[in-house]
């Protein structure tokens, strides 16, 4: 029998029962929210379990939400089933004063450099991740430049005349 | 001690050890593209390497969040330069996707062939860049030469050769000119006699065999492991590929083959991508038919290169926007970006040169993406190059390094 | 019987500079001999990062061939290298680095910044990128596009052989040089 999203959905609920929140399909693929302290827990069920095997990490990626208090970072996961090509998303929100998720590098070696992008450019913290360091910006930068407060031009730049340019004001 | 003893002196760890420690990059030749690498060797055998990537990193999604949907295009085409068109065109199917555009077949025969086309001239680069490391530039300027030709077909096509801004949402700018046709025939009649050169100068060549067997393999689970997609995923030995696990612009209607290989070894990623390249062309000769075919069951179809029902998003022919208001008007709202995107949550992939190449998009409605997210092939699978490259010879390791064909562009974002 | 000699009558020679000249002798200044020698045989060295690299390779390759102007050679060691050609963008990581091959670079040296990113950050006006290499090292030659053509990356090449060729003797030595140098504070 092909899997489906409600088979994944339904295995899933078993599993975690409620700590799974805020189910969706958007475009058709299947959407949930789990606590960030049991991230792994759920990434390692999808791996294991015989019938689910999410065992392919395709994407590793933060998200900036200013406007949440309590939930401002949010980490998302895309898992793929490459057997019976069912994808999946997984997010799990984290508070920016204290942004933790467990690393899933021990469960995927992908993970270690999007991990270490994430943190690069959100800030979270993988907890266990064998190298969190900046990957793609200098060691040096003091901030996140992909958090919605950061500004994109080059701060340093002189040569250009905002108002002429559009900028200042609008983000 | 003198002044200039000092100067040379080395740490007693650095004289105590009995590796070398080598530095490949950021700028070294024979990296093509600027990665660096720290090596630890032994002799000519690799212990370890250390990896620095980031050395162009552009900030592409920082800038994404600041440009509206149509101006993102260009910043697609410098993430993976060599293949431009199929990450417009992904970046297209994103957009279409999340506004539920369909587009008619004849669009989607004509992506499809100009997708194929730059596969063919990525996998042309990649394939010689090996063979010039392995010491043998005569194949490079030899196919070079027919690259330039898939570049005129680009140029005819959208007017520029390597980052082409080619397509719009809902299909193409313009339609292809004769000219255009006339090129892609030239190239359909003439590249099989060179690629077939081609071949014989490598693929049975002993210096070549034996510098490229057993270089730099990864098996199928380590390479799945570390998130390996497009032909390096398949030289490891599994069949997997977007085109067909989830076919995207009428990509169902053609008849293809997916090569794999066994080893994932340099010879194998060669290999592969060679069949790639006939599977390729043959792909490209059937959307010609195709075309052909629909446009003589309905001569109306031949003026169709977007869909009819994108006029919202499409911009409206250049004589209009001079000579009629209404045009001019849709023009300038296109440009100023304010045309209404809905909010919603997207991931749509398509199976770039090097692999799956993502798009994760977060619209919240507004003239901007909230968040734009690539996924970035090479990005995933350059962290196996230690791996791969671990115990064997410091020359594997090059070659091994220009068969994985990684961008810097499309590393770094 | 011996094969009839041929002799190659595509040899282009290079202009004679202007001078005095008699029977069996000429005379003119070392300026515009070593221009001259010099103009014909530079040895580019590619710095080539990103997409505008890619273009520049196209440039090497048969259809456009470099090496119609002397730089059939490309040198992968700034130490042999009279032209940095830097083809792509440069982000603020790589600034010292290209910073520091263009100090390995012997003088007479000479830079061309090939393509937008490299003359003025292009498109990329972002935190990471520097926004023109021009500030970090001095660069003789601008070429415009995203990427520009393969006919302009040559135009520029054959700018800068022109430079090389008007070059005086004494421009390294000057003071004006050492003040541009000094600027970037290089010594
Ligand atoms: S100028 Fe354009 S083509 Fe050249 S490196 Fe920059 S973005 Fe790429």
């Amino acid at each position: 029998m092909a899997l489906t999203n409600e088979i994944v959905k339904n295995r899933l609920t078993e599993q975690f029962g409620d700590q799974l929140t805020g189910w969706e399909e958007p475009y058709g693929m299947l959407t949930c929210t789990m606590p960030a302290g049991i991230n792994l827990k759920v990434l390692q069920f999808l791996f294991d379990d015989e019938q689910l095997r999410f065992r392919f990490l395709t994407d590793l990626t933060g998200v900036h939400y200013p406007g949440r208090p309590g939930e401002e970072l949010c980490v998302v996961y895309h898992v793929h089933n490459m057997v019976d090509g069912v994808r999946m998303r997984l997010k799990a929100y984290v508070p920016l004063e204290k942004p933790d998720v467990f690393s899933a590098t021990q469960l995927y070696s992908a993970a270690n450099w999007m991990e270490r992008e994430t943190y690069d450019f959100f800030g979270v913290n993988f907890v266990g991740h064998p190298d969190l360091r900046r990957i793609l910006n200098v060691d040096e930068m003091e901030h996140f430049p992909m958090r919605k407060e950061f500004p994109m031009e080059d701060p340093t730049r002189t040569d250009k005349d905002d108002e002429m340019f559009g900028r200042g004001g609008i983000v | 001690m003198s002044e200039h003893n000092q100067h040379i002196q080395l740490s007693d760890e650095s004289v105590a050890k009995q590796t070398t420690t080598l530095n490949l990059g950021p700028t070294h030749p024979a990296t093509h593209g600027v990665f660096e690498n720290i090596l630890e060797i032994d002799g000519e055998k690799v212990l370890s390497a250390k990896q620095t990537v980031g050395y162009i990193h552009r900030a592409f999604e920082k800038i994404a969040e600041r440009r509206p949907y149509y101006q993102i295009t260009p910043l697609t085409d410098r993430l993976n330069y060599c293949s431009a068109p199929i990450n417009n065109m992904g970046w297209h199917m994103t957009i279409e996707k999340l506004l539920g555009l369909k587009l008619p077949k004849r669009v989607e025969y004509m992506r499809v062939l100009i997708m194929e086309l730059s596969r063919i001239s990525d996998h042309l680069i990649c394939n010689s860049v090996v063979a010039v490391d392995t010491g043998a530039l005569t194949g490079f300027t030899y196919v070079f030469q027919w690259r330039e030709l898939i570049y005129e077909i680009y140029e005819e096509i959208c007017g520029s050769r390597l980052t082409t801004n080619m397509g719009r949402v809902g299909g193409f700018e313009r339609n292809f000119s004769d000219v255009a046709w006339q090129k892609i025939n030239k190239f359909i009649e003439g590249f099989p006699k060179v690629m077939k050169e081609f071949e014989d100068l490598f693929t049975r060549n002993r210096i070549f065999m034996d510098r490229c067997i057993g270089a730099g393999p990864i098996n199928a689970e380590r390479a799945l492991n570390y998130g390996f997609t497009g032909p390096n995923l398949r030289a490891a030995g599994v069949d997997y590929d977007l085109r067909v696990a989830e076919p995207y612009s009428s990509y169902e209607d053609f008849d293809f083959k997916i090569p794999t290989g066994t080893i994932g070894d340099v010879y194998d990623r060669y290999l592969v991508r060679n069949v790639e390249i006939w599977e390729s062309l043959s792909i490209v000769k059937q959307a010609v038919q195709k075309i052909a075919e629909i446009e003589k069951a309905d001569p109306a179809q031949k003026n169709i290169f977007y869909a009819p029902e994108s006029d919202k998003y499409h911009f409206p022919p250049k004589e209009d926007v001079y000579t009629k208001m209404e045009a001019l008007i849709y023009h300038f709202k296109m440009v100023m970006g304010e045309i209404a995107v809905p909010p919603g949550e997207i991931y749509h992939a398509v199976e770039g040169a090097n692999g799956e190449v993502g798009y994760y998009l977060i619209s919240d409605g507004g003239r901007t993406p909230y968040r734009l997210h690539f996924r970035r092939p090479c990005f995933i699978y350059y962290q196996a190059f230690p791996e791969m490259i671990k115990g064997g010879l410091l020359s594997d390791a090059i070659i091994a390094l220009s068969s994985l064909n990684v961008i810097a562009g499309e590393l770094d974002a | 019987m011996g094969r009839p000699v041929q002799y190659n009558t595509n040899v282009k020679l290079a202009e004679m500079p202007e001078g005095y000249s008699g029977e069996g002798f000429m005379a003119t200044s070392f300026d515009k001999i070593i221009g001259m020698a010099r103009k014909n045989s530079l040895w580019p060295l590619p710095f080539a990062t990103s997409c505008c690299g890619i273009e520049f390779m196209a440039t090497m390759g048969a259809n456009y061939d470099l090496a119609r102007f002397g730089s059939e050679r490309m040198g992968f060691t700034p130490r042999q290298c009279d032209v940095l050609l830097v083809a792509g963008t440069i982000a603020k990581k790589m600034g010292p680095v290209l910073r520091q091959v263009y100090l390995q670079m012997a003088e007479p040296r000479w830079v061309v910044a090939i393509g937008a990113c490299a003359s003025s950050g292009g498109i990329f006006d972002s935190y990471s990128v520097l926004q023109g290499i021009d500030q970090v090292i001095p660069v003789d030659v601008y070429v415009s596009g995203c990427p520009p053509r393969p006919e302009a990356i040559l135009e520029g090449v054959m700018k800068i052989q022109e430079l090389v060729n008007n070059e005086s003797l004494r421009r390294r030595n000057s003071d004006h040089y050492k003040a541009l140098l000094e600027s970037y504070g290089i010594q």
